[in-house]
């Protein structure tokens, strides 16, 4: 437990950064709209360019997004980006990878298995949890209410 | 001018999302954990509701970047997984929509940490 808080705050003072809201607000705005704007741009591109409709090319602006915090992860650039777009660069699917990789790649010391291959999770880990618990309740919902309608 | 507008959207929608985050952070102190927790959870309630499809059709990537985008996508894979495969459909939507970009994180996250060395410098401080 303790080291999993100790990460947390690590992590939360990563993307806290400056507590000034008149910064830290816009900042984000900022950084966030920016992330979403290239994540447009490679929307456009797999639905013009390469055909594909809007739930593919979706997936795949997904995965190169992944891909790109991953990399920029690896070169230690996105927690600078971090520092200054808070949760502009959290929110974002970017962050999310970032949450994967970035301890992937701190706790190696610690070994693959247990180190890159658990700590991996700390973050994700919570959010896939709950996000298929929520769905799991919205299936059970959408399953019963298919008999009434 | 058309595609303008398009970024535009995009931007300013995305922007907010993020905001919204940012404000969370700066006024109750909740760990990053704990926010994309609230927002996988926020957007597949909204996506449950029927709500989040207009605010995608309208701000594209501002959208579904987000992780809130990815919350409705649970909803809407659930929904789809259900319409195909009746009970079953309930145990395999949820990952069946979250799998190209848990998968990415994985696979993406395994391969920096056997190639690189640990760079990320906020984190050393």
């Amino acid at each position: 437990m303790d080291i999993s808080k100790k990460e947390y705050e690590q992590t939360a003072k990563k993307y806290a950064g400056s507590s000034k809201m008149y910064i830290t607000i816009p900042m984000a705005f900022l950084i966030g709209g920016l992330i979403c704007c290239i994540g447009e741009f490679f929307l456009n591109m797999y639905q013009q360019l390469a055909g594909l409709d809007f739930d593919q090319a979706s997936a795949y602006t997904s995965i190169t997004l992944v891909f790109l915090s991953a990399l920029f992860t690896g070169f230690g650039w996105y927690g600078r980006i971090a520092k200054h777009g808070g949760a502009g660069t959290l929110v974002p699917i970017t962050g999310f990878a970032n949450a994967v990789v970035s301890p992937a790649l701190e706790f190696k010391t610690e070994g693959y298995v247990l180190g890159t291959g658990a700590k991996m999770f700390v973050i994700a880990g919570p959010v896939i949890v709950y996000g298929i618990a929520a769905a799991f309740i919205y299936g059970i919902i959408y399953y019963i209410y298919g008999f009434f309608s | 001018m058309e595609i303008f507008t398009e970024y535009l959207k995009a931007f300013l929608v995305g922007g907010f999302i993020c905001a919204i985050g940012q404000v969370l952070i700066d006024l109750t102190k909740l760990t990053p954990a704990r926010i994309l927790v609230s927002y996988v959870i926020a957007g597949t309630v909204l996506g449950a509701l029927g709500w989040y499809q207009p605010i995608i059709d309208f701000a594209g990537a501002g959208a579904t970047v987000p992780l809130a985008g990815f919350g409705s996508m649970l909803a809407k894979g659930m929904r789809e997984a259900i319409d195909k495969d009746g009970l079953l459909g309930i145990f395999t939507g949820g990952f069946t929509a979250c799998a190209a970009g848990v998968t990415a994180a994985i696979v993406f996250g395994l391969a920096v940490a056997l190639i690189f060395k640990r760079t990320d410098r906020t984190r050393q401080e």
